[in-house]
């Protein structure tokens, strides 16, 4: 039998390699339960993304891959990601079709003014010019109290007819339009923003960063070039 | 000849006080393990790089400053915790050389948790909760180091 002595030598590393066993199980669970797992959309889902008219789409209807976003315009990382997107849309050109789906949080204060701002310009033609501006100009109206003033000076910048785009923002088509963006996200189970879907395959979050987004567009494009 | 093994054995017996204060590290650095594996999982699992799962982190776990190259900040947290849970055990137990790691350990977690809560307040303008409960318990233990210094 083993003395107190010996015993009492043993138990502190029995007690670390304890502590140690745990903590890698806790922490493999915790990554297991948080990683997202990858969505295929269904052949029913993608066809409906298609024949929805009002579709924000940029680039060309046959690019032989679609990037479809689903973005809060108020949300830090979609607004990190929009830049390095529009440099990827225009290395790609023909190849790439990016579509924008409204997603806005209510933890954002300003998200779903936004995304009604973004739908009233796009009823004039514009959403694209107004996501960009919304984007770039993020850091600025998110801290601002009242950004009604703001997004009306925006429209402005792009040359709207204010009156219209004021009235349109709070119209019920608009509002139904960014419902109708968070209905289909919440049925494809979106829960963060951004959230990519390439070919209808979502991209998991470790890879929102300009490398492994083009890796992942490359990836597509070599897919459809050699189909099985 | 002494084996290496012999070198690397209970000196003394540790005085009670002394035990309470070793035990009080081992608990606080688990807390603090408990926290940094979190941010960990969250980090490796992408979710700091996207909004939703956490809106106060985001900020701050997403941001440069929370990754050495490509490893998250809080997996070099949750090693250094459990260091100090490591040191505090086996200087609990007897084991006094150890004491000088503990040491080294616990201030080279202080003055890197000073310089992220500047990051946080002066470059970043965000807090995390979790990044300030993990300041929390560095400054506990960096207490309890002081108070356990010998006379």
């Amino acid at each position: 039998m083993p003395s107190s002595k010996a015993i009492k030598s043993f138990l502190p590393f029995v007690i670390i390699g304890l502590v140690a066993a745990l903590t890698i199980t806790i922490g493999a669970m915790l990554y297991r339960a948080k990683r997202v797992a990858a969505v295929t959309m269904s052949e029913e889902q993608t066809v409906a993304a298609q024949a929805t008219d009002s579709v924000h789409a940029r680039g060309s209807a046959d690019a032989p891959v679609t990037l479809e976003e689903f973005g809060d315009f108020q949300c830090p990382p979609c607004g990190r990601l929009a830049g390095s997107l529009q440099e990827i849309e225009k290395d790609y050109g023909a190849r790439l079709r990016v579509i924008f789906r409204n997603f806005p949080f209510a933890i954002h204060e300003h998200a779903r003014e936004a995304a009604y701002a973004a739908e009233a310009a796009g009823l004039q033609g514009h959403f694209w010019e107004m996501h960009d501006l919304l984007y770039r100009e993020q850091a600025n109206w998110s801290k601002t109290k009242d950004v009604q003033p703001l997004f009306t000076s925006y429209a402005g910048m792009l040359g709207l007819n204010l009156d219209r785009f004021k009235t349109d923002m709070s119209s019920e088509k608009v509002k139904e339009k960014v419902e109708s963006d968070q209905n289909r996200g919440e049925a494809l189970g979106v829960k963060n923003t951004p959230t990519i879907f390439i070919n209808n395959q979502s991209v998991p979050p470790t890879s929102l960063n300009p490398i492994a987004l083009r890796a992942a567009i490359d990836a597509a494009l070599r897919e459809k070039k050699a189909p099985e | 000849m002494r084996s290496k093994r012999a070198t690397f054995a209970p000196a003394a017996v540790a005085s009670r006080s002394q035990i309470v204060i070793y035990s009080l590290l081992g608990l606080i650095s688990l807390a603090g393990l408990a926290d940094a594996t979190y941010l960990t999982a969250q980090s490796l699992s992408g979710e700091t790089m996207v909004c939703g799962g956490s809106p106060d982190c985001f900020k701050v776990l997403g941001s440069p400053y929370a990754h050495l190259g490509r490893i998250p900040l809080a997996l070099v947290g949750a090693i250094a915790y459990f260091s100090v849970f490591s040191f505090a055990i086996l200087a609990a137990f007897g084991y006094a050389k150890v004491r000088r790691f503990l040491l080294i350990t616990v201030w080279s977690m202080f003055a890197v948790t000073l310089w992220l809560l500047y990051t946080q307040a002066f470059i970043l303008h965000a807090f995390c909760r979790y990044c300030l409960f993990s300041a929390a318990m560095v400054f506990l233990l960096a207490g309890l180091i002081v108070a356990s210094r010998p006379p």
